[in-house]
């Protein structure tokens, strides 16, 4: 896929958060002293006035998200995912989730890819956290495509969501002039009846490579698109197990409470069992090096999909 | 303040002191000490400076507050029922299964409720988002935000505090509620607050003090903090914790416990009596 243009999500933040702003005067933007990083500088140049940088204070950041929400307007408040998701954990769950305010958090340098910064930086558990507070919509982008529509859905939707969104820049495998994106709604991006790929973020595209590998051999495994972690699509994962008869996730993130654990959840408590092994961060914490070698460290390879396949199919 | 004036909020603030004790006598738990002592400041604020209209709540013109002290709620409740937004009898509710009177306050749920809140140290934070949002749209509104003095050990105020004093939010004004007890006992011996003034001035904040049971003190501090241009105002205010109720006044005991029946009804008589004597 070498010759696939690539962009960071956090680019596509930043570009389509210019464009909603020019449609809607009500939406603000909030960071906290990482606007170049995640790209909401982008946003303040083309509209200063509604740009606050906060300081390094993303739990008072969240608060002011929240009481701009409680007065009308549509605030996108941005930092790290580890100080989104993590430090400000308590301000996203009692004064965003609990009021069910329209607060979108759009956090970016999620992962291990986060690369050279190491493990202080990389939160491998928002998602997890995300997920378990009620009402939040929980989404993952795969690419540019998706992060653009993913953020025009965010915008539309009224109430909190919490978008993961990436520093290293990410193979574009969606057509903008064809891709639908719906909140809550995996996509299938190959068919197939051998076993099934469930992906989310930029993991997808290297689902999309040990499909390819795997079809060379004769393996034909569905890959889904799971940009929702919440709500999930528990019908197209049930589908998946009842369908293809096993599954392997692919995941940036810990193997504790993101799709490994909402894929298993949604299978078990509509008997649509089948074997689901994982490709994830198995519970560990991440360190520092360049982002590519710190995938294939932590087997977030296309490779390892396909070995991963090859087990749960016993072929 | 006019004397006719005086002894009308006098006698609201009574009331609304009957009831938090009615609620929390009835939901068996809760936060009478602290409730007391804002008492008269949400009496002031909700008959003398704000402009809200209980019959349409969430009106865009009107002025917001946020209990940032959110445990202290049954005092924001009750003001709120003898306001009209709810029926008073929802106080003997309060906590239990299925009722609408949160133990923290619930913006979802409760009429008059600007913003959820009761962990502490968020509630200025969504203060200063409220100011901020009247600002970018150019709105009258005002906001006012009630701490506790205890409640400012949280690092978070102090965030927000920057962020009030940096984008010039003189549509707020905070009030620091000074009982001088938290849980765990005076103020000044688990983690000093003080000096509060000095505090919040040098965070670029207008300070005003005021005797939290003296409407003629919270008024000349609110139409002072209330003119302040340019930056955010805060009034400290010294306040008694359980004022009005002689066995819970200055008692960090009465913080977070309900009064059993007899002290219920000893509780209830001196407010009464305490009425009575106004209206003699």
């Amino acid at each position: 896929m070498s010759d696939v243009k690539k962009i960071a999500t956090r680019e596509s933040y930043g570009r389509t958060l210019v464009e909603l702003g020019k449609e809607n005067d009500k939406i603000v933007v909030l960071d906290a002293d990482l606007a170049e990083s995640t790209k909401t500088g982008v946003f303040k140049k083309a509209f200063p006035e509604r740009h606050f940088d906060c300081g390094i204070a993303e739990a008072d950041m969240i608060g002011i998200a929240a009481g701009l929400a409680a007065a009308g307007m549509v605030p996108f408040a941005s930092s790290f995912a580890m100080f989104a998701a993590g430090r400000a954990f308590e301000q996203i769950r009692n004064s965003v989730g609990y009021p069910h305010l329209n607060v979108k958090i759009c956090a970016t340098h999620a992962g291990v890819s986060v690369g050279e910064d190491g493990a202080t930086h990389q939160c491998n558990e928002d998602l997890a956290l995300m997920r378990t507070i009620p009402g939040m919509v929980v989404l993952n982008p795969a690419d540019d495509t998706e992060t653009a529509l993913a953020l025009r859905a965010a915008a539309e939707y009224v109430g909190p969501v919490y978008m993961r969104l990436g520093r290293l820049a990410v193979p574009v495998i969606n057509d903008p002039a064809t891709y639908k994106f719906e909140i809550g709604k995996a996509v299938t991006l190959r068919e197939g009846t051998d076993a099934t790929i469930a992906a989310t973020g930029l993991m997808v595209a290297r689902a999309l490579e040990a499909a390819d590998m795997l079809a060379a051999e004769g393996i034909h495994v569905r890959v889904l698109n799971f940009h929702t972690l919440k709500p999930m699509d528990v019908e197209a994962a049930c589908k998946a197990a009842n369908e293809t008869g096993a599954i392997v996730t692919a995941e940036e993130h810990s193997v504790i409470g993101g799709l490994y654990s909402a894929v298993c959840e949604s299978l078990l408590a509509n008997g649509a069992g089948c074997r689901v092994l994982p490709v994830a961060v198995m519970d560990e914490f991440g360190q520092s090096g360049p982002a590519e070698e710190l995938l294939k460290v932590y087997g977030l390879t296309a490779e390892h999909i396909a070995q991963r396949v090859h087990e749960a199919i016993g072929r | 303040m006019e004397t006719t004036k005086k002894v009308q909020l006098q006698r609201i603030a009574n009331h609304v002191r009957q009831g938090v004790i009615e609620g929390v006598y009835h939901a068996k738990s809760g936060h009478p000490g602290g409730s007391l002592s804002i008492a008269d400041t949400l009496t002031y604020l909700y008959y003398n400076e704000m402009k809200v209209d209980p019959a349409n709540p969430k009106w865009e013109e009107r002025d917001r507050l946020v209990l940032s002290k959110g445990h202290c709620c049954p005092a924001l409740y009750s003001v709120l029922a003898e306001k009209g937004y709810f029926d008073k009898s929802e106080l003997k509710s309060l906590r239990h299964v299925g009722a609408m009177l949160q133990g923290h306050p619930d913006m979802k749920h409760i009429p008059g409720v600007d913003m959820s809140s009761g962990s502490l140290g968020q509630g200025i934070s969504a203060a200063c988002g409220i100011a901020l949002a009247g600002k970018l749209k150019k709105a009258d509104w005002r906001v006012f935000t009630i701490l506790g003095d205890g409640e400012i050990e949280e690092g978070q105020v102090w965030e927000a505090a920057m962020f009030a004093a940096h984008h010039k939010l003189d549509n707020l004004v905070a009030v620091v509620d000074n009982n001088n007890l938290q849980i765990d006992g005076r103020v000044s011996d688990v983690c000093s607050v003080y000096p509060i003034d000095e505090k919040f001035r040098a965070f670029g904040w207008e300070v005003f003090t005021a005797d939290a049971h003296d409407f003629d003190s919270l008024d000349a501090a609110f139409t002072a903090a209330t003119a302040v241009q340019g930056k955010p105002a805060v009034i400290i205010q010294k306040s008694v914790k359980g004022k009005g109720v002689s066995f819970m006044e200055d008692q960090a005991g009465w913080h977070g416990k309900a009064p059993s029946q007899e002290q219920y009804e000893q509780a209830m008589a001196e407010l009464k009596a305490a009425e009575a004597a106004m209206e003699g």
